[in-house]
């Protein structure tokens, strides 16, 4: 069995869901290519954001030479896109958004709220309304003082 | 929907696992329907991904939700991807039991 794709933490979606090309030259029935999401962050980090791939990369929660590869299929893919007149769809990817973390005041477990679109209302066990946020888990903290 | 509860053995009176990939027993209860499994943990014994394997697992089950005493670190960015929730119960010593009942009363409360 092969290894699992890390996951790519994504700061946030993108503004559209592609770009088309225009013109009187154009190919009505040229293929689109697929940008996928983490290839869209990482193009967007390095080069609108100006960070360097090491500080990215952290951002992305990926290793610095995973990085570079997903940046190079990017460049790929846009200057494929521009140079052949292709339309561009961003979508795709092993990516996930970050979700906050919330403790229920009268049970004391800790959730998370899944859909970033959606306000945590109340807890997921008990349905008590008292709810606080709180900052990430940090769980090698937790597994070293359980042992 | 259906929650996962990690546990140490296959009644409902043992105690919640304080690890989710390596647990014994999964206990799997459907809120809608009052239907409760016992599945043993076919990923016990792997050395690495334990976890990683049992959420893929059980989300083909149609686990929407998991509860466990902790969790590795590799879990929460792929629950972040297959947009699953965890719940976290620092009390090693709540039973199913315990949790079964709290997410029947909520349910009934709910309806």
């Amino acid at each position: 069995m092969p290894r699992f794709k890390t996951p790519r933490k994504l700061s946030g979606m993108p503004a559209v869901k592609g770009f088309r090309p225009y013109g009187p030259e154009l190919d009505k029935h040229a293929e689109a290519i697929v940008l996928h999401y983490e290839e869209y962050e990482a193009f967007k980090m390095c080069d609108y954001d100006n960070l360097n791939h090491l500080a990215a990369a952290k951002l992305m929660k990926v290793s610095r030479p995973t990085f570079t590869r997903i940046y190079a299929s990017a460049r790929n893919k846009i200057a494929q896109s521009l140079a052949e007149g292709r339309p561009l769809e961003i979508e795709g990817g092993e990516v996930y958004l970050e979700s906050s973390w919330l403790q229920c005041l009268l049970c004391g477990s800790y959730f998370n709220q899944p859909d970033p679109d959606a306000l945590a209302e109340d807890c997921p066990l008990c349905g008590h309304h008292q709810i606080q946020q709180i900052e990430q888990l940090d769980f090698t903290n937790l597994q070293n003082s359980s042992l | 929907m259906k929650v996962a509860i990690a546990s140490k053995g296959n009644t409902l009176d043992h105690h919640i696992d304080v690890q989710f990939g390596h647990c014994a027993f999964f206990v799997i209860f459907d809120n809608d329907s009052n239907e409760l499994q016992i599945r043993s943990n076919p990923f016990k014994d792997t050395t690495d991904q334990a976890g990683i394997r049992a959420v893929k697992w059980l989300a083909a089950e149609g686990v929407k939700s998991l509860i466990a005493g902790d969790f590795g670190p590799k879990i929460q960015p792929l629950l972040d991807q297959m947009r699953m929730q965890l719940i976290v119960i620092r009390k090693p010593e709540t039973s199913i039991q315990q949790l079964i009942n709290l997410l029947k009363q909520k349910h009934h409360a709910k309806a």
